[in-house]
């Protein structure tokens, strides 16, 4: 009996051992940092343009190009120093950095500043932005707002003319068809672009810190980022993480996925299947059914990438570059690669041919 | 005892003809003759000329008839006069020359015109007051610039249908492409915002044609009102018309050649960095540079004058051996344009727009305010012809006044005119310190003239009563240091700025319903009541000083606005016309948005009880204010 087990055991240790684990993307990271030419290592946001890379950081917004950094600061008229997020009005090539002292817009290298006393702004910590047509979406720490660049109206959104019970918004996500935003508190607001009504999504259960209901509804009511991508929604909490296709919720926990953290600072879809999950953990891929993570290991700081099947089993690969902190705040796409904000530097992630 | 009598009875006639003068004068601009919008309407004003590819044809826009009038450019006979849009502003053909296209200022719209049959054969909507426009080589983009929303609009040149719009500097107006035809250039007549009381910053938006995206911004600095450029034909030497006020010293120094710079600025390669060259010399100054045209074989650069009435002429190989030779900046050297001014060629009243034959012999010039075109001998520097478009043969009193609101010949040396801040009869964007109130005392929002009429007192302070008095000895003793108008003038002068109509608002709806927004932002201005139910004193409502259909009820009072710099807080309620337009705000213009005037300037509720409103109302009376 003792054999037959051995030789189980053995069998079993060496399907393990032989069977592949799922082909995810791999990268070698290049990392960015003061030490060649960032302006500060902490990176909240970042933001592909073509061939420039826009990184918004503590210490102002830096660009990336032809090999080298410049830095925009308030001295070139930047609203502040702290760029929290980044958006591309990809007709106009004009970038809006949303800032903690108002949004900035560059165009052509010129920098206009709205603030919450020399505009409609609704309050000068701007969260998150998002570029649609002519309308600039904006999320504050006072509400949600647009402005209309046709006729530079400013139109507010908070607790007296939307579901909105909180009035921290933290992210935003504009397309033609629907507008989300993720408000602190508050769930999920969305703005439908043709009615001009406004819906909300909650967490069912209503509890803050269990899950009750899986999948019944948004994950959690703080919500720090919001995706809309070929009419999926994906949303992240500081609780979890949500897929919404307009009928049915997915929810993603560390218990149930490849989450590495239920702390999501920010989340983008590639598609209506895969997504990046910014956590304070990690940077995590799903591809739809499996899930990879890349990060310098929590133990020793070692370059790690895991990979977790279906199955739920994970593998670990071997890999000799990490984003530059786990802490990460914001994804971006060139291509194939990914450039990655970090708590300690900017990540490029240069996909490997495998 | 008689000549007692004799002494009582001259003194009364002297009394009853001063009376009888007194009254002619103020009856005459009380009750002008013709004085309306329909006597400005009979003139051609020609603001821009164009010649057909094969120089066989004029086309000269008409801004005041609102028609492009094509003449045989042998004969000068007229061919077809065609009528466009409301007050157009620029026009340019298209790539392969079969289209005509015309930006029409006042209706927002772009004529398109077959140059073969000449017939406007579309009309598209474009931007806010579109000022200029330019096809590219491709004939697939129309670009537009636009004067009030301050970008441009980038069309479907088949279309008409927009694609895009692209921000450029404030009050776009003027684009030209490079020879290439890889880039224009965008030019803007009112300076970017920037802090109070700092050198004005405009620019040159540089947009990519192909792409159809801003790759850069040429800065400008210290200048505030650009107009025309042109390229060499090689593309090696561009060069832009421009204004370069002195506006942060006081007013006080004309006769040092204190108000303004006339200028240029040159770049490109064979220049290498920007550089800004004056136009003026003393005695002979350059005032309002409008039109540039560089002669093909690059060896001279025309500017037209509008304030000083001719063309000067600069030789293009001395002005590169000057700028090579000597550091710049020399923007204040009244002597550095005597090493490359080679001539001021006299034209008509307020030249403007010019172009050059193919073969550089022959320069056409737009005199506006004569109805005349200037067609220059280049090898001569002389007018050869005038050519006469047909209009009225006698000037209205509002064509004189106009003639003397744009003309520099009143002020010291010629320096300046009343169209120098008030640019196309409106405002310049600046903040000036002016004379009479003391060095670095009270400084001065200027202000927007449309609309004026019927809103005495006049100043900021309202220490003028009536137009005569503002336009008359004012301007004469503080501006123009030099000889007073005659009576004459001086009515006219009152009488075309009295004229002056606001132009249409961009913000109202047609009809002249309001917007949701609109309609809260009416009730906040009219409340009577606080947010908290507490009555709001009668004198602290915005609806009280703001009143009437100009938004003034013409009282001074002190709305807590004071500055340190100033002599006294009683203002006069400013009116709303337009108000949208003419940032900054203010008397002193420190508020650089309709925003800051409550948020940062109204600590104590003393300019309107404002303080109670959250952000959405505040912007709710911003949208309505907007309407006015």
């Amino acid at each position: 009996m003792k054999k037959i087990c051995m030789i189980v055991m053995f069998l079993a240790a060496g399907m393990l051992a032989f069977a592949a684990p799922p082909k995810m993307p791999r990268y070698r990271f290049e990392n960015f940092t003061t030490s060649n030419g960032l302006p500060d290592n902490h990176v909240y946001s970042v933001l592909v343009d073509g061939e420039r890379i826009w990184a918004g950081t503590e210490n102002g917004l830096a660009v990336y190009e032809n090999h080298a950094w410049k830095t925009y600061t308030t001295k070139d008229d930047l609203a502040h120093r702290a760029v929290l997020s980044l958006a591309l009005d990809k007709r106009t090539g004009d970038v809006w950095a949303g800032t903690m002292g108002g949004l900035s817009r560059i165009s052509g290298g010129r920098i206009d500043s709205f603030t919450q006393l020399n505009s409609g702004l609704s309050n000068d910590v701007v969260y998150g932005v998002s570029v649609e047509g002519e309308n600039v979406w904006v999320a504050t720490a006072a509400g949600a707002c647009r402005l209309d660049l046709h006729t530079d109206q400013w139109t507010l959104y908070n607790e007296r003319n939307t579901p909105m019970i909180e009035i921290w918004v933290y992210g935003v996500s504009a397309t033609p068809t629907k507008v989300y935003y993720a408000v602190w508190g508050s769930g999920i607001l969305e703005y439908d672009q043709k009615t001009g009504r406004w819906d909300k999504y909650e967490d069912p259960d209503g509890e803050t810190e269990m899950v009750l209901f899986k999948d019944q509804g948004l994950i959690h009511e703080i919500t720090t980022s919001v995706s809309y991508v070929d009419d999926i929604l994906w949303a992240a909490t500081y609780f979890g993480d949500s897929r919404y296709d307009g009928r049915y919720w997915h929810n993603f926990l560390t218990k149930d996925s490849g989450l590495p953290s239920n702390f999501t600072n920010f989340i983008k879809g590639v598609d209506a299947q895969r997504a990046w999950f910014c956590t304070d953990k990690g940077l995590a891929y799903y591809d739809g059914v499996n899930w990879a993570v890349y990060r310098p290991s929590l133990k020793d700081g070692k370059p790690e990438m895991t990979v977790r099947d279906a199955d739920g089993n994970v593998t670990p690969v071997a890999v000799t570059t990490a984003p530059a902190h786990n802490y990460i705040l914001g994804i971006d796409f060139q291509g194939d690669d990914i450039w990655v904000a970090t708590a300690k530097g900017l990540s490029h992630g240069i996909r490997q041919q495998q | 005892m008689s000549q007692r009598i004799r002494t009582w009875c001259g003194a009364g006639l002297a009394v009853m003809a001063a009376a009888l003068l007194t009254f002619a004068f103020w009856f005459a601009i009380n009750h002008p003759v013709r004085a309306d919008e329909s006597d400005m309407q009979d003139y051609a004003s020609p603001l821009e000329v164009l010649l057909s590819p094969d120089g066989a044809r004029i086309y000269a826009l008409c801004q005041q008839s609102e028609e492009v009038r094509v003449l045989d450019a042998a004969s000068f006979a007229v061919i077809k006069n065609i009528a466009v849009g409301r007050v157009p502003r620029g026009f340019s053909l298209s790539a392969s020359g079969d289209r005509l296209f015309v930006t029409n200022s006042w209706d927002d719209t772009l004529s398109v015109i077959d140059t073969g049959t000449l017939a406007v054969i579309a009309t598209w909507p474009v931007g806010a007051e579109p000022s200029s426009v330019v096809e590219d080589r491709a004939g697939k983009r129309l670009f537009v610039a636009n004067r009030i929303s301050s970008n441009v609009v980038v069309l479907d040149a088949q279309t008409g249908v927009e694609e895009k719009r692209l921000i450029a500097g404030r009050g776009a107006s003027y684009l030209t492409p490079s020879p290439d035809g890889s880039r224009l250039y965008a030019t803007h007549i009112f300076p970017n915002p920037s802090p109070h009381r700092t050198a004005p910053e405009s620019e040159i938006t540089v947009i990519d044609t192909a792409r159809a995206v801003v790759v850069d911004r040429m800065p400008l600095h210290a200048i505030a009102g650009v107009f025309h450029l042109a390229f060499s034909p090689d593309g090696r030497l561009g060069a832009v018309a421009e204004y370069h006020p002195k506006n942060l010293v006081p007013l006080a120094h004309l006769e040092h050649g204190g108000a303004f710079a006339d200028t240029l600025t040159l770049f490109g390669a064979d220049v290498g960095k920007m550089v800004e060259v004056p136009l003026d010399e003393l005695e002979r100054y350059a005032s309002q540079p409008f039109g540039v045209a560089i002669a093909p074989d690059k060896s001279r650069i025309y500017v037209t004058c509008g304030g000083s009435e001719m063309v000067t002429v600069v030789d293009v190989p001395r002005l590169l051996r000057f700028i090579h030779t000597h550091p710049s900046p020399y923007t204040q050297d009244l002597s550095a344009s005597s090493n490359y001014v080679v001539t001021r060629i006299a034209v008509g009243h307020n030249p403007r727009g010019l172009t050059l034959s193919r073969d550089g012999r022959k320069l056409f010039v737009a005199n506006r305010l004569d109805d005349t075109i200037s067609v220059i001998d280049t090898r001569t520097n002389r007018v050869a012809s005038t050519i006469a478009l047909a209009g009225p043969k006698t000037l209205s009193v509002l064509r004189k006044g106009e003639q003397a609101f744009y003309t520099a010949r009143f002020s010291f040396q010629g320096q300046i005119g009343c169209a120098t801040c008030h640019i196309d009869s409106t405002f310049d964007g600046l903040t000036w310190d002016l004379e009479p109130d003391g060095f670095g005392r009270d400084i001065v929002d200027n202000k927007m003239l449309e609309g004026v009429k019927g809103t005495e007192p006049y100043k900021w302070n309202g220490g003028n009563p009536n137009l005569p008095t503002e336009c008359g000895p004012r301007t004469e003793k503080y501006f123009w240091r030099s000889e007073n108008y005659d009576d004459r003038t001086l009515t006219d002068l009152v009488l075309y700025v009295r004229g002056l109509a606001p132009r249409p608002n961009r913000w109202r709806l047609p009809g002249g319903e309001l917007t949701p927004a609109q309609e809260r932002g009416k009730a906040l201005f009219e409340r009577s009541q606080d947010k908290f139910g507490k009555p709001i004193p009668e004198s602290n409502r915005c609806s009280y000083c703001h009143s009437g259909p100009k938004g003034t009820n013409q009282k001074i009072s002190d709305v807590g606005t004071r500055k340190p710099t100033d002599n006294s807080g009683l203002l006069k309620a400013a009116p709303l016309t337009s108000i949208a337009l003419t940032a900054p705000y203010l008397h002193d213009g420190s508020a650089r948005s309709l925003e800051e005037i409550w948020t940062l300037y109204n600590p104590d509720d003393k300019h309107g009880r404002t303080n109670d409103l959250t952000k959405d109302e505040l912007n709710d009376l911003i949208e309505y204010l907007r309407t006015r």
